[in-house]
């Protein structure tokens, strides 16, 4: 039942994203409406089935409700900026990253459980994780966006793109809010996973790739926020660091998917 | 009934006629007044702005409703002679007249096609000639209408989207780099005319703080005084560019007077927020290498205009649907004025009262059987008195309402008491407070893509 409704859910999702992208290249606002309200049915969809899952006692912990969690997150934050800034240009770079974490589910090894269940701190770690790189993955969009104009503003290119795309200023500050919401969640869930690792492991460290990738990553965030404040690394260099950083934050993703599925890792 | 206008217009006169022939507001009902009182003229609107002054009226007969508004031009400029005004007046009638108020009304017509103030003016010179009791029934419906495809044409077509000043352009510009203008600060280097306009128009988009730099010290303080901003020292000018997040340049220096190495300083002073700035001096004071500066944006007078280049183009292909929308509607109003004339009435209600005589006549016929052809004569006969004695009444007084002023009244009456179809779908009266109403309800807010002033006209209106 609820594998239906998922698929629904991704039916929805990707009308949602195809318009978005055609929207991209034409003037009416029209096409980002329908897109926006295809989204908002499947977001609603997706609720409901989220909903299910938890109240009805699945307890154990797997990359598919990870990711379908990182996934509604994102369209969550993508419905509110949208709605606060009719900023429907969004759509086209969100979307398309939580139809991707949404599919992958169906790509990856099936239902296993990578820790155990009934474990609060692995609950908590997996939300606090999963928020943290949903704030990443904005700030990675507004990175990709602000390249994008900034191309477009130095080569003179005024077309249809230039006119959608948000002002600079705006971009960056979104980049740099993002950031700020996505990076004490990655904190709180680098603590919890430490945690967590300590119930089922028996230490606190233990060197695997996801805690090794998950470290890098908060050592570089915390520097390219430290840099913002302290040199000025905003605009152009912000972008660029933040799509770096998102790399990062994807090579953790697939740290816990290689231990998880049982892949030998060295 | 005949609707005539006219009028001259940027097309046919030039500015220094133009302004000649505007008559003040104090002066509009006395101005209204004498345009009233020539014969034939059963109802008039005064319509001018910087580009145009027309006259819109209802007259009995076409040509001596041109004649007498051409009377009326004459008499109420004295300064201008016939010799000098006949051949700038251009007279239309009927549909050509009604289509060009409704050019005009849509800015189809304007010197910058697309700009929004006209529809202001006519509402206002519409409002003005209704206080003064100068329009009736037909120019009330004609100018609404106009006002209606005005909107239809604005709200349907993208006429009136994107800049098409170069001072514009730069406003809109900037606003992809800054979406915060009130928290923003400009730099105006020189004092040149179209860097000033472009400062005005940041300004009047919530730009608060300008900062002002000049060789000559008395036009700096002066500057300083119209914008209200702070004056640099010339010299010092590039130590203080990193204050600065738009920097107008327009001075008449023959070399470069902002380097690389300028910008560089003031972006790393800024901690990499960016910098827009604009050279719209010919020849150049900014260094295009400045280009290559990273978070420095350049554009110079050539960027500029091939942004509203394009924008001009998109402006011609969306006339051409606002002029079929134009079309249409005019289509519309024809048939409206048609279904006022007279002759038209009273024949269509004829024919309505002799369908239904004969409808109900076979009805009777049938009920009763065979008649004998006596019988069934008397009983037409009936009918046919009943119908003609109830229809003397209307008939007379339609026929000598259509000689009389407000004979529309009737005839538009005639039309729905009888059923007869209004070849026009709304039906309203106008009065001076719906119209202020829809004026201020179309009120454009100040931060939509209006272009308060066009460069060049707007300098010479302010003349006016």
């Amino acid at each position: 039942m609820t594998v239906a409704f998922l698929q629904l859910t991704l039916g929805l999702y990707f009308i949602g994203i195809l318009l978005s992208l055609i929207y991209l290249l034409r003037r009416s606002d029209v096409l980002a409406r329908v897109a926006l309200a295809a989204t908002c049915i499947g977001f609603a969809i997706h609720s409901v089935v989220l909903a299910v899952q938890v109240f009805s006692g699945e307890v154990g912990v797997t990359f598919h409700k990870a990711l379908s969690f990182f996934s509604w997150s994102l369209i969550l934050v993508f419905l509110l900026v949208v709605i606060l800034q009719r900023l429907y240009v969004l759509g086209a770079f969100i979307l398309p990253i939580a139809f991707l974490s949404l599919v992958s589910t169906a790509v990856l090894p099936a239902e296993t459980p990578v820790l155990q269940p009934m474990l609060r701190a692995v609950w908590v770690h997996v939300t606090l994780s999963m928020l943290g790189a949903v704030g990443f993955a904005v700030a990675f969009v507004a990175g990709v966006m602000y390249l994008m104009q900034e191309r477009l503003l130095k080569s003179k290119q005024f077309n249809v793109l230039f006119f959608k795309l948000p002002p600079l200023d705006f971009l960056d500050t979104l980049n740099q809010r993002s950031m700020l919401l996505g990076f004490p969640f990655l904190t709180l869930g680098i603590l919890t996973g430490a945690i967590s690792a300590q119930l089922t492991l028996g230490s606190y460290v233990n060197w695997n790739p996801e805690q090794l990738w998950a470290l890098v990553t908060w050592v570089f965030y915390f520097v390219v926020l430290m840099g913002r404040v302290t040199v000025g690394w905003r605009a152009k260099k912000a972008a660029y660091l933040t799509i770096v950083g998102f790399a990062g934050v994807l090579l953790t993703f697939l740290g816990v998917v290689l231990k998880g599925s049982g892949i030998p890792v060295s | 009934m005949n609707i005539i206008l006219v009028g001259l217009s940027h097309k046919t006169a030039p500015v220094e006629l133009r302004e000649l022939l505007v008559v003040p507001d104090s002066r509009m009902g006395e101005a209204l007044n004498r345009l009233m009182d020539h014969e034939g003229i059963r109802e008039g609107m005064l319509l001018q702005t910087c580009n145009r002054v027309e006259v819109y009226a209802v007259a009995d007969h076409v040509e001596q409703g041109f004649s007498a508004i051409q009377e009326f031009f004459v008499d109420t400029h004295l300064s201008v002679s016939a010799e000098q005004l006949m051949p700038r007046l251009y007279c239309h009638a009927e549909d050509r007249a009604i289509t060009h108020l409704f050019r005009v009304a849509s800015s189809l017509d304007s010197l910058v096609v697309g700009e929004p103030q006209i529809l202001r003016q006519v509402k206002d010179s519409f409002q003005e000639a209704l206080t003064h009791n100068a329009t009736g029934v037909i120019l009330n419906k004609l100018i609404k209408k106009a006002i209606s495809v005005a909107k239809r044409v604005r709200t349907e077509t993208r006429i009136a989207e994107n800049a098409v000043s170069v001072s514009y352009a730069a406003v809109e510009l900037v606003r992809k780099v800054f979406s915060n203008l009130p928290a923003r600060t400009v730099m105006l280097v020189g004092a040149g005319e179209m860097a000033k306009l472009a400062a005005r128009h940041l300004v009047n988009h919530g730009v608060h703080e300008v900062l002002l730099t000049t060789r000559d010290p008395i036009r700096a303080a002066d500057m300083a005084a119209r914008f209200s901003g702070t004056s640099i020292p010339f010299e010092d000018f590039r130590a203080n560019m990193h204050r600065a997040d738009i920097v107008l340049c327009s001075t008449g220096a023959s070399h470069y007077l902002i380097g690389p190495e300028d910008v560089e300083r003031a972006v790393r002073a800024r901690w990499n927020q960016p910098i827009f700035l604009i050279d719209v001096s010919v020849p150049r004071n900014i260094d295009p290498d400045v280009r290559q500066v990273d978070n420095a944006f350049l554009f110079d007078i050539d960027d500029l205009e091939s942004h509203i280049e394009q924008n001009r183009e998109e402006r011609r292909m969306e006339a051409t649907r606002a002029e079929s929308i134009v079309k249409d509607e005019v289509e519309v109003i024809l048939k409206w004025l048609q279904s006022l004339k007279a002759t038209p009435t009273i024949i269509a209600l004829r024919k309505r009262a002799d369908a239904l005589k004969e409808t109900e006549l076979q009805k009777a016929f049938s009920r009763l059987g065979a008649l004998t052809p006596e019988q069934q004569e008397a009983v037409e006969g009936l009918a046919s008195g009943i119908v003609n004695k109830l229809l003397h009444g209307p008939l007379v007084a339609l026929k000598s309402a259509a000689q009389s002023s407000n004979g529309f009244v009737y005839i538009e009456a005639a039309r729905l008491f009888y059923d007869l179809g209004q070849g026009f779908p709304e039906q309203q009266s106008v009065n001076v407070e719906d119209v202020r109403d829809e004026t201020d309800a179309t009120t454009v807010p100040p931060a939509s893509k209006e272009e308060p002033e066009q460069d060049g006209i707007s300098r010479r209106a302010s003349g006016l």
